[in-house]
């Protein structure tokens, strides 16, 4: 088990985001979160690496463990280099593609040309990006296509070695092609990490959640197997939306 | 019937215009301050060649200030330029991260953000008389380098931390939290992400102060400028001459000076300011090269 979440409630100001979730995220698994927009999806996301902290509006209740601590008691620098974050548009840093990946660990500490050189590559290699960036690391990020950038930040995320990998859409802005090596690139890191992913595009959760999670209104309607959310969901609304009758 | 080639026509000599009254007496200025203040700084040279006259920006003044040179408001003017962004920036920028990147967005600190853009609408004579009561007469440090630097310090604070302030907010915000995703602290990301990219925001807002510290006269007034000082200063408790001053002392409280003399110290005033500015605009340039996006 990665996070055991008990009766989470989440709060921006007046605004009630999420209300009384209860949800295990298992280690290796790919559990998919689907929805409408507003209903709590990313904030829910945002809350597993305490991204909601920087609001200051943000209050929560409930207990949310992770391994075996109560993430609000570990420190949030070393909570957020275990769960990497892949952003729903591609955002790389204003550095080099090298400088993008390295960011993290030079953060971290890592000082060493040499090793920063191995852990870059490893990472590159890991988002299947390695072939295509590996003779021009100093130029700068933002010189790269939409795909390649989205993949550059999954290789930032997994530079920092985090236990859970958590993906915010990624794939809203890609082309189906990009979005198919981001899926395989998915797939394949599931071995390794943990994944949540959030996401508008149902059939993407089809195609690689192994548990797939319904939110509506900041409510979870129902987490089960994908096979059985998507053939045989026990609530009415989650099979609506899943083919597409919802509203 | 309107026709809209001739609207087109009458709204671009307008606006034309519109630019041509702002280049114009600016223009005007320069061209004047050059063409009455170069003689100062030539001689008439062998064979009727002009060429430079260093005396007149190296030598002190003399025979009441009617001749000689103004070296000792020239370097006066650079000791107090210097110390004035030596203290501003420093407090100023960190100022700026302070209300860009920690304080809390509430009333109090709307209040004190816009009260700070007030403050650079201050006269620059209230700074003078703020000077005089808390450097010179307060904490008794005299008229001196170190009171007129602290006070042009305070007079272009405004300045740099406003501009400070909307270099740092125009870095986007989604850049700040993948750097907090990756487990980056906060002053972390301000040191790594934030500063580097608003760097040439930030030595914009120096380049203003700058120039506005070099030729403003009211505040170095009461708290270091002097009449006449025939040395330059020994250190910073010295009083010294500054530009502005001399040129104001010269046009107007001494009689008879000539004319290419006054309009020779505007030129210098002028040139050194340009040549701090060029400077910062050199260095900003360079930021901006290496900038990635």
């Amino acid at each position: 088990m990665k996070f055991e979440i008990k009766n989470l409630n989440i709060w921006f100001g007046a605004i009630r985001a999420l209300k009384d979730i209860s949800i295990d995220i298992h280690a290796n698994e790919i559990l998919s979160v689907i929805g409408p927009s507003n209903s709590g999806k990313t904030t829910f996301l945002r809350m597993l690496n305490r991204l909601n902290d920087l609001n200051s509006n943000f209050k929560m209740t409930g207990r949310v463990m992770f391994g075996a601590q109560d993430i609000r008691e570990i420190d949030a620098e070393l909570l957020r280099k275990k769960t990497g974050m892949v952003f729903a548009l591609p955002l790389p840093l204003p550095l080099s593609i090298f400088d993008n990946v390295a960011y993290g660990i030079k953060m971290h500490g890592v000082k060493n040309k040499k090793k920063q050189a191995v852990i870059v590559e490893h990472a590159l290699k890991q988002a299947y990006l390695w072939e295509e960036v590996k003779d021009r690391l100093n130029e700068s990020a933002f010189k790269l296509s939409g795909g390649q950038q989205q993949r550059l930040c999954i290789a930032r995320s997994l530079a920092v070695e985090p236990e859970v990998i958590l993906f915010d859409e990624p794939c809203s802005g890609l082309d189906p092609i990009s979005t198919a090596k981001v899926e395989d690139a998915m797939l394949k890191l599931k071995a390794d990490y943990t994944i949540v992913l959030v996401t508008n595009n149902v059939k993407q959760a089809a195609r690689v959640g192994d548990r797939t999670a319904f939110f509506l209104s900041g409510e979870l309607i129902e987490v089960d197997k994908t096979e059985k959310i998507f053939t045989a969901p026990r609530d009415k609304r989650t099979d609506d939306y899943v083919r597409g009758r919802f509203g | 019937m309107r026709n809209p080639l001739r609207t087109e026509k009458i709204a671009f000599s307008l606006l034309f215009l519109a630019t041509l009254l702002i280049v114009v007496p600016v223009g005007l200025t320069v061209v004047i301050i050059i063409q009455k203040g170069l003689p100062a700084m030539l001689n008439r040279g062998q064979a009727g060649i002009p060429a430079i006259n260093w005396q007149f920006i190296t030598d002190i003044p003399r025979q009441g200030m009617r001749a000689g040179g103004i070296f000792p408001a020239i370097i006066g003017t650079a000791y107090l330029v210097s110390g004035a962004i030596i203290f501003a920036l420093p407090i100023g920028l960190m100022a700026a991260i302070y209300l860009s990147e920690y304080s809390r967005d509430n009333f109090l600190s709307r209040i004190i953000k816009l009260a700070i853009v007030n403050l650079a609408g201050v006269p620059s004579v209230v700074y003078g008389l703020f000077g005089l009561a808390l450097f010179v007469v307060f904490f008794k440090f005299g008229a001196s380098i170190l009171s007129g630097s602290l006070t042009l310090g305070i007079m272009i604070l405004p300045i740099i931390i406003t501009t400070s302030r909307e270099a740092l907010e125009s870095v986007p915000y989604s850049f700040r939290e993948v750097s907090r995703s990756l487990g980056a602290s906060k002053w972390q990301t301000i040191r790594h992400i934030v500063l580097p990219n608003a760097i040439s925001g930030i030595l914009t807002g120096t380049i203003l102060g700058l120039g506005r510290a070099a030729g403003e006269t009211a505040p170095i007034l009461f708290t270091v400028a002097a009449f006449y000082l025939p040395q330059l200063p020994k250190s910073i408790f010295d009083q010294a001459m500054a530009l502005p001053y001399h040129l104001y002392v010269i046009s107007t409280q001494v009689p008879n000076v000539d004319e290419k003399i006054r309009y020779g110290t505007a030129l210098v005033l002028l040139v050194l300011v340009l040549f701090m500015n060029l400077v910062a605009i050199i260095i900003r340039y360079r930021f901006r090269k290496k900038k990635k996006w």
